[in-house]
Order: C-alpha cells, then structure tokens, then sequence
C-alpha cells in the first residue's frame, strides 16, 4: 500500500477536482480519503453515501459546576486564553476560547471545574460511485484539533487499504502550511503539487515546497492555469527545476472545471474524451509509474 | 470596525478583494487598514506597491527544562493535556511544537524546574503603501500554531491603528485560525463561488459564524460560471448578498500578474464600490 498526498499552498488551484479524477480512475484499486476536514469537498464529485459514521472525539472543554463555584476567581487568574467569563459575579467559561489545558480545573478549591471530552466531529466511511471506498470527516463548528482529524481519516484509510489490499491511498489535503497539512503529509509516498500561474501560487508553492523538504518527501507537481500568464508560468517551471521536483503535467485555464464541478462530477467522468481529461489520465499514469519505481 | 473576510473555501478570491477594497477605500480618502491574516500562506503583500517599514519577530511562550532543582516527580507530564512534555526518569523533554503555551507546567512545578521563555513562531512586518498600511503575520515554516500569530498580529493593529477602518484578510476553513480570524469582528464577509463547492463551503461558515454570533454578508464571485443555489441559500438563511463580481478571465489574468484589478476593470470596480458601501452603511 502507497500513499499519494495532494496539496498545494494557495487554496483554489484544483487539487480536490484533480484527486477526485484519480480517485475516480483508479477505482477499487484506491482508498480516497479526504483530509480537507475544515470545508471537506470531495464527497461531492464522488458521490459518497456517509453510510458508516463515528463519532470522534479529541481535546478537552472545561466546566464549572455553578452549585459548588465558591466564584473566587482564581481559575480566571491562571486562564492564558480568556476563557473564564465574569458575569454578574458568576464565573462560566467561554466554550470557543478553551483550550483544553485543564489549568483552572486543577488551581480551582471547590472542586467545581471538570474537564469533558469533547466531540469535535464525524468521521465517514462511504461507498462512492465507482463502487470504491472513501474516508472523510466532518468537523464540528467552530471545533478545534483539525489536525488530530486529519491523522484519523489517514490512519483510518490506511486500514482499510492494508485490510482490503488496495494498491493506493489517494489523499485530498488542505490548504496551507500549518498543522493540518503537516498532519496530512506525514508518511505519504509521493507528494503531488498543485499550482498555479499567477503570484500567490508561486509565493505559496514555495513555502509548501521548504515544508516538504523537512520532511525529505519526493513530490512532482501539475501547474494549473499555466496559461494565465506566460511569465509566471516560466518562473515556476525554473524554480521546480532548481529544486528537482518534475512537472508531470500542464493545464490550460478551463472552465470545464467549474462545468464539472456544476455537475459533480469528476472532470475524467464529466468530459472523457476531452483533452484535459486525457491529460489528467496521463499525469495519473506518470504518479503510479513514478511510486511503483521508488525502491 | 473591524471586517473580516473569509471563506470556507480556499480560492475564492479573499485576497483579491480584500487588498482592491483596502486600496480603494484609501484612495477615496478614507483610513483604512489591512491585516493579512492567513499566516500560512500571506499573499496581500504581493499585490501592493508599498515598502516594508518594520518586521517584528512573534513569539510564543514554552517551557524550558533546568535539572538544577528537578526531581523528575513527572507532575509536569501529567499536567500537560497536549503531550507535550515526555517526563524520563533522567529526562525531561518538551515538543514546543505541541505546547499551547497554557502555562500550567511551569507554575504548578514543585520545584520550579520549568521556566517559560520565548521562542520564536513567525514574524510580524508592516508595509507602507499608497494612503494605507499592510500588517502581515508570517509563520515560520514547520510551526503548527497559526492561532498564536494570528493573535499577536491582531494585537498589533489594535494597538497601533485604533480609530481606522480594520479589513482582515482571514485563512480559508473554518477551524481554529478563521475563528480566531474573526471572533473580534464587527461584520465578516464570506466570499464565495456558485459551485456545489462554494455552496458546501459557505454552509459550513455560516454555520460557524453563526455559533460565534456574527454578522454576516456574502460575496459571489466569478458570477455566472455555475448554477443559483448560493443565492438560493442566502436568501432562504437571510444574509445579504453584497456583491456579485462577474465571472472573467481578465480578473484572473490581472491576478496572475499580482496587480490591482479595479483599476482595470470597470465591472469589478463597481462591485468593490457596493462592498465599501455595504460596510459604510454598516458602521
């Protein structure tokens, strides 16, 4: 089993449009998970039946039993995050701004603050039109530890594929640098990039690829939107180069995607026998050819 | 007044909009100020011509392990809800990455062994551009805690630019870094786009704006290229649409080049013009 992790810095460059094509190619030979927790897409192209759902917990949230609260205020003091709340000398917590560490339930002398467990989303086991499996999640509003959901719908997805012998996890990423994305890259095979001509795509394609590089992941990139604008377009291709990262494919701007999307459905499904269906198909061969080759 | 403008889903256009609205608002004489917020990823800086003034290094407070007194009792390791600390019987180790900085360890400490210090996250720079400031947070590569920097770079506007007109550029999601994007906002802007995509995301950020109690006005963009459901929505939910930007290439090929789109094209022009109206009517 080999995992294949697409993300791409800037948020709106087609990753999800693209996994979901590979997903959809690859079939029952695939697991599809879709580490996009925060605004989780992917089900909507491969039309996933949320037919088995768990519940999932992680952090904690405080409370403050209002009967034994002697209000001293001495969890307020030691609250870093401005959780604890004074109203009408009554102290209650401010459940959005908790972090979780359990400083006040500890520092409390009435006993009146206990820590609960809270639950922060679903996480979705689904059939998919092409009668394959996809792993995603749902985070609860305003919930926290989208990184920790993250981990869960890959480990869950990584299950299933050793239990079922699936040759492939195909993971949808986030947007970013930050705690999700380094969550959704950890143990991956290949990192696929998605970017885009323009001045944020290259800004953002470089911080992803320092990232990568501390992580000594191999990764090859599709440039979307590649003819947007010639210039940016050349500056990408030199500065991927310089870093040795291959471009396995280039995709001219194309309101298929948006079309597609209108449908929901994959763009290989949506328009076939298009050229950028061909030439999703071809950048797909090129990944399993490149991940099958990697000692 | 603080506006914050976010998304749900990444690629909508808040930057675009937010530096365009920002620039037009100076232009028209008015004092206003622009925070980049999306410290994993700040762009608005490529879209201004404007020259950086002071850079700030942000920090965040961690634990750090002096043996001299240490007992190796572990109280720490079980204080520490993040898993954080690893207590060792010759060894105590700390993954500041994991540390949200509660100070929990450090002051419950018998022995006092675990002194906070700082430790650097990201930085904070200050752009001068033309009638307006940008405030940029920017993580360093590797760090987890966006929240903190975000935090730290609203504390710093807060501080220096009281009285003006406070635009947030916000992360896309809709976890942790957007509320602390926007949970001291007066008004939050959601940009979206007519797609099935758009519409999943917009849901799930009105949902949570609404668990934070804001107000609230949608933006579509690229109008035109999919289908009515977002306007369905919105109507049915009562938020009002601010704007709709027509779908156009030549939007996006002015993006591409990093430069000011409303002062190319008309049509997106008038629509930064309703946006500034909707919040000046707001205010």
């Amino acid at each position: 089993m080999r995992e294949i992790v697409v993300i791409s810095g800037k948020g709106g460059t087609g990753k999800t449009s693209l996994s979901a094509s590979f997903a959809y190619l690859e079939g029952q030979n695939a697991i599809t998970a879709d580490c996009d927790v925060d605004a989780a897409n992917m089900h909507i192209l491969l039309d996933a039946d949320f037919s088995n759902r768990q519940d999932f917990f992680s952090g904690e949230v405080a409370y403050i039993d209002s009967d034994k609260c002697i209000d001293c205020g001495k969890c307020k003091t030691v609250c870093r995050f401005d959780a604890i709340l004074l109203k009408e000398n009554r102290h209650t917590i401010d459940r959005i701004s908790c972090e979780g560490c359990g400083y006040c339930a500890r520092v409390c002398p009435s006993g009146a603050i206990t820590m609960h467990k809270q639950k922060a989303g679903d996480i979705f086991v689904s059939n998919i039109k092409n009668g394959a499996t996809m792993v995603h999640a749902k985070l609860g509003f305003a919930a926290e530890n989208s990184g920790k959901l993250v981990a869960k719908v890959k480990q869950e997805a990584k299950m299933l594929a050793l239990k079922e012998d699936r040759e492939f996890v195909i993971t949808d990423g986030s947007p970013g640098i930050g705690c999700p994305v380094i969550s959704s890259l950890s143990g991956a095979n290949l990192v696929v990039l998605v970017t885009e001509a323009t001045v944020s795509g290259l800004h953002d394609l470089k911080r992803v690829v320092e990232l990568l590089k501390t992580f000594s992941l191999q990764a090859v990139c599709i440039i979307n939107k590649y003819d947007l604008n010639k210039e940016m377009n050349k500056m990408i291709e030199e500065y991927l180069s310089t870093q040795d990262i291959e471009v396995i494919a280039r995709l001219g701007y194309d309101e298929t995607f948006a079309h597609a999307l209108i449908e929901a459905k994959p763009i290989v499904e949506y328009s076939a026998q298009s050229q950028l269906s061909v030439t999703i198909k071809e950048s797909w061969e090129k990944i399993k050819t490149k991940i099958r080759n990697q000692k | 007044m603080r506006v914050t403008i976010a998304s749900g889903k990444g690629g909508t256009g808040k930057t675009t909009l937010s530096v365009n609205l920002a620039a037009y608002l100076a232009k028209h004489k008015k004092d206003v100020v622009l925070a980049d917020l999306d410290v994993e990823e700040p762009n608005s800086q490529l879209f201004i011509i404007g020259e950086e003034k002071s850079c700030t290094t942000a920090n965040k407070m961690v634990p750090h392990w002096d043996k001299s007194e240490c007992t190796y009792c572990g109280e720490c390791a079980d204080i520490c809800n993040f898993n954080a600390i690893v207590a060792l019987s010759d060894e105590i180790i700390i993954y500041p990455q994991l540390c949200h900085s509660c100070y929990a360890c450090s002051e419950l400490c018998p022995t006092n062994s675990l002194p906070m210090q700082s430790e650097r996250i990201g930085e904070i720079k200050l752009f001068e551009s033309k009638g307006f400031d940008l405030i940029e947070g920017r993580l360093d590569l590797g760090q987890e805690m966006a929240v903190g920097l975000i935090a730290q770079t609203i504390d710093f506007i807060d501080k220096g630019y009281e009285d003006s007109l406070k635009l947030f550029d916000a992360p896309p999601g809709t976890s942790c870094p957007v509320i602390e994007a926007t949970k001291k906002s007066d008004l939050v802007l959601l940009v979206t786009e007519p797609t099935p995509f758009g519409l999943n995301d917009l849901t799930l950020a009105v949902e949570t704006m609404k668990v934070l109690g804001k107000k609230m006005g949608v933006i579509i963009n690229r109008y035109g290229i999919g289908d009515d459901a977002v306007e369905a929505y919105c109507k049915a939910e009562h938020i009002p649409i601010v704007a709709k930007i027509k779908n156009d290439k030549a939007v996006a090929e002015c993006y591409a080049r990093g430069e000011l789109v409303y002062e190319q094209i008309e049509h997106f022009k008038a629509s930064i013009e309703q946006i500034a109206n909707f919040i000046e009517d707001y205010r």
